[in-house]
């Protein structure tokens, strides 16, 4: 095939286009799972804490915690990972405090995001950058 | 798959009333994410724990909606009030149906 100047555009804006698009859906699927959650409110900063390692060298167990004083429910996204739901931790009457641990998998480089739903409705996010040396999703 | 899942917890024996404790939980479980392809490249089908609940005497201390991204033998730590002497009751949901469970009583003194 004889690689013409029009053929080269094609084919580049065909291959950054691929590359735009799982960009793309991932964050649809994040913006998603958040609008499920807070149904479209607001999300302020504050009053909210995520513990992660700075670097995960295997992302097939990263142990993470949050915290928030005063929250309902906290969920946790991991936005680089295929499904970027993690969990949804509800907190009871009998919760001593509004915080949890757990050990989740990254697929990569990427943010994790907590948010939280207050007990007066109001939402609050934080997110950290975890360097993740071999990814956990088996991909 | 049920036969080799087994819960461990590990609950203070006792705790003075209205006390904090730190409890830590785990079950060992593939959770599988749905995502792994086998040998042959068939797709392995989804199976993880989906939920897991703690309660003490009948009222809510966690409820965790849980999914694919946490890690195999998922681990969870949290901390409650011990307002009484009771019976933590902690329930593992698997996507198959099966329910797992195990109770730790608690004194106080």
């Amino acid at each position: 095939m004889e690689l013409t100047r029009r053929g080269a555009l094609a084919l580049g804006a065909g291959a950054a286009l691929s590359l735009v698009l799982p960009a793309a859906s991932a964050r649809a699927a994040i913006e998603d799972s958040i609008a499920n959650f807070t149904g479209g409110a607001d999300i302020g900063e504050g009053g909210i804490t995520l513990t992660t390692p700075e670097i995960a060298e295997n992302g097939n167990t990263v142990p993470i915690s949050v915290a928030a004083p005063g929250a309902v429910a906290i969920m946790v996204l991991a936005s680089g990972n295929p499904n970027p739901d993690v969990g949804i931790f509800r907190f009871g009457p009998l919760a001593a405090n509004q915080a949890a641990s757990t050990r989740i998998r990254l697929n990569g480089t990427q943010d994790v995001i907590a948010i939280a739903e207050m007990a007066d409705g109001s939402f609050v996010q934080v997110a950290n950058n975890v360097k993740v040396t071999i990814g956990g999703c088996g991909g | 798959m049920s036969g080799e899942v087994k819960p461990r917890v590990r609950v203070p024996g006792t705790a003075a009333a209205g006390e904090t404790i730190v409890i830590k939980t785990l079950i060992n479980h593939r959770m599988e994410t749905g995502l792994r392809k086998d040998s042959d490249g068939n797709t392995i089908p989804r199976q993880i724990i989906n939920r897991f609940t703690c309660e003490f005497n009948g009222e809510t201390v966690i409820d965790v909606a849980v999914e694919p991204a946490v890690s195999t033998n998922p681990y969870f730590e949290f901390e409650a009030v011990v307002p009484e002497a009771g019976e933590f009751v902690f329930k593992w949901y698997d996507d198959n149906g099966d329910v797992y469970e195990t109770t730790k009583a608690i004194e106080i003194g």
